[in-house]
């Protein structure tokens, strides 16, 4: 019994180590992907605000500034995303794209020009980290401090979901944004500005991918390095897809793999199992579970069309 | 228009944010010049890069030598900096890391006559012409488990692996001899998180570990042990680093590190091909050439521990001790306790 609570336990903490940065990420997509823009720039903003929320504590000693400084970085680049996709007209996958080159390019280029041509930041010290609110009130390794002694800001991503589920589906700008996603043409007409709405949602995409990012900089570990974003930012977009375009659905998608890492973590104790097997099981998981459970995902209909006022 | 105008830009962008930094050298007569090109990591990688480039600038400090470097931005930029080097007429080229295995031996196949050097890879040794630098990491590995097993208060020690390969494994056999030679009663938790990039899995494994019982964690995971690091931070106990003195990464927390000493290789392969003595084939740096060794920074250390560690390092080369780095070398010692291979 000891043992499966224990287990129980770390399935719990590796899910909340694993699962906040995609959570924001996730948040972030389906605000840009309702609103009718691809955004698979996503990981290239994380990139940029996991950069941005480290320097800033290193230099501030501030996390809460730093994690929200991380968030306006991403914001940045949502900006170009919005101007090339929403002014312009570009292609969302080739700006995407471009950006996911660019940001962090442009983050180890700027981390070489301020640590001595380095790559990898300076660590910051744990007071400069998002705080742990209950730490040291449980024991080391108890199933208690392994569930609830994690950084405040994981449990803060939760409240987002509930803040973005609120907005989307119980605000007249939720309404707004879901009918730029879904019939951009309907809207105007009713003398609704897309554009606006389309400027506003993808850049917030970029503002919490970059919350994400920064997350993992201020919180998983304390240093920026090359490659400390690898992938985070396309399972995002996986699991926004994987739970139909809704803040809610991507909630539990980002559970589903936060979950898989936690079992195995579990399961490669004692190595009775091949290590390549268990380096599936978030995959495996996920591929059952999209063909059992979850069916057909309804994309926005006018999701990756740009809009022009002139048709 | 544009769009397209925009498209152009952004593609731009893109070819902009590869582009790889080269540095040229000039040319003199009675002395050689040494040519290395990094690994993706760069030249201030605060790992493998930046201690060759360290043992090369002590070459040209005390040996006179002209020695350069070029980065590789991706894994297609090897053979072109190779290539570069070889233009330029450079006498030896070292090539930092496997990764460049493939590149290497391509251009050693191709240039018979020019010399090169490739460090953590063997799979060049049939070539005459590249030396093949390969590092006794079982041995630096027992010198932390040795000051594991005389440090832990829980009797219990832990170990996250990269990936298990004969290479990686090396690791392990050095470290759980260390640990149970220093403390026989000592249990040591071992998981493998199959991945060298994957902070998140280091962290909750080292999580695991610290939930078994674990007070000391070591590492053999690139990026994912930096997880194992901020793990061993947050729980208030001892992490042990690799490759490199990683104490700078968290100073509380690093009790001490396994280190390769790859500037000392570096420094001794431009010295060989100064002298003339340069061979091909597969030289190993073990504890006796200073090729492997525990950090320099001692600060986390007891004087206890650090005067037996010193005196087990001078068994190891005086040869009172072997250190296992084989799975039956391991096996016929100490039994079938290693679960990652």
């Amino acid at each position: 019994m000891d043992t499966i609570i224990s287990d129980l336990g770390l399935v719990i903490n590796a899910t909340l180590i694993a699962m906040p940065p995609l959570l924001y990420a996730a948040l972030g997509s389906c605000f840009s992907e309702r609103s009718g823009v691809i955004n698979i720039g996503i990981e290239g903003m994380m990139t940029i605000g996991a950069f941005v929320g480290v320097v800033v504590a290193y230099f501030t000693g501030n996390p809460w500034f730093s994690f929200l400084c991380g968030g306006l970085a991403g914001a940045v680049f949502g900006l170009l995303h919005a101007v090339a996709c929403v002014s312009f007209g570009a292609d969302q996958t080739i700006s995407g794209t471009a950006i996911n080159f660019l940001a962090p390019g442009l983050a180890i280029f700027l981390c070489k020009a301020m640590f001595d041509g380095s790559s990898d930041s300076p660590s910051i010290d744990t007071a400069s980290k998002l705080p742990r609110l209950l730490d040291g009130v449980f024991p080391v390794g108890s199933f208690w401090n392994n569930v609830l002694n994690t950084y405040s800001a994981a449990y803060l991503a939760f409240v987002a979901v509930l803040v973005v589920w609120f907005v989307f589906y119980k605000t007249r700008f939720g309404m707004r944004l879901r009918a730029a996603g879904e019939h951009p043409e309907a809207c105007a007409t009713l003398g609704i500005n897309v554009f606006r709405i389309r400027y506003i949602c993808v850049i917030l995409s970029g503002f919490l991918s970059g919350l994400g990012g920064a997350y993992v900089t201020l919180a998983t570990v304390s240093q920026f390095r090359p490659a400390i974003i690898v992938g985070q930012g396309f399972i995002a977009i996986a699991a926004v897809i994987f739970g139909k375009f809704s803040p809610h659905g991507a909630m539990l998608a980002c559970l589903l793999f936060g979950l898989c890492t936690g079992l195995r973590t579990i399961a490669s104790q004692g190595n009775w199992i091949s290590p390549n097997l268990i380096s599936m099981i978030p995959y495996v998981v996920t591929v059952i579970t999209l063909v059992l459970f979850v069916g057909h995902a309804r994309v926005p209909a006018a999701n990756g069309k740009p809009f022009e006022k002139s048709k | 228009m544009k769009k397209k105008c925009l498209s152009l830009l952004l593609a731009g962008a893109m070819v902009l944010s590869m582009a790889s930094v080269g540095m040229t050298a000039s040319a003199e007569e009675d002395t050689i010049r040494v040519g290395m090109v990094t690994d993706v990591g760069g030249v201030n990688d605060g790992s493998f890069n930046q201690s060759s480039w360290e043992g090369l600038q002590r070459a040209m400090d005390e040996l006179g030598i002209e020695a350069d470097y070029l980065e590789s931005a991706t894994d297609a930029d090897y053979a072109t900096n190779i290539e570069t080097f070889i233009d330029e007429e450079y006498d030896l080229i070292i090539c930092v890391g496997y990764m460049l295995a493939d590149a290497t031996r391509a251009a050693a196949e191709d240039y018979p006559e020019q010399k090169f050097a490739i460090i953590d890879d063997s799979t060049c040794s049939d070539l005459d012409n590249v030396t093949c630098l390969m590092f006794e990491q079982a041995q630096a590995s027992y010198l932390v488990g040795y000051v594991a097993g005389l440090t832990t208060e829980s009797n219990t020690v832990g170990f996250v692996l990269g990936m298990s390969t004969d290479t990686m494994n090396q690791f392990g056999y050095g470290y759980l001899a260390g640990v149970l030679d220093a403390n026989p009663e000592a249990t040591i938790l071992q998981q493998n998180a199959n991945s060298f990039s994957d902070t998140a899995t280091g962290k909750s494994m080292a999580t695991a570990e610290i939930t078994g019982g674990a007070d000391i964690i070591f590492h053999a995971a690139g990026a994912t042990g930096l997880g194992v690091i901020e793990a061993c931070t947050e729980n208030g106990i001892w992490a042990i680093g690799v490759d490199t003195d990683q104490s700078s990464i968290a100073p509380e927390t690093i009790l001490t590190s396994a280190m390769k000493r790859v500037d000392n290789a570096c420094y001794d392969i431009s010295k060989q091909c100064l002298e003339g003595t340069l061979e091909g084939g597969v030289v190993t740096y073990d504890l006796a050439s200073a090729g492997v060794d525990i950090a320099p920074t001692t600060d986390n250390l007891s004087e206890d521990v650090l005067e037996a560690v010193n005196e087990v390092k001078e068994q190891i080369v005086n040869g009172d001790i072997t250190v296992p780095s084989t799975q039956e070398d391991f096996e016929a010692a100490y039994g079938d306790i290693y679960e990652l291979d």
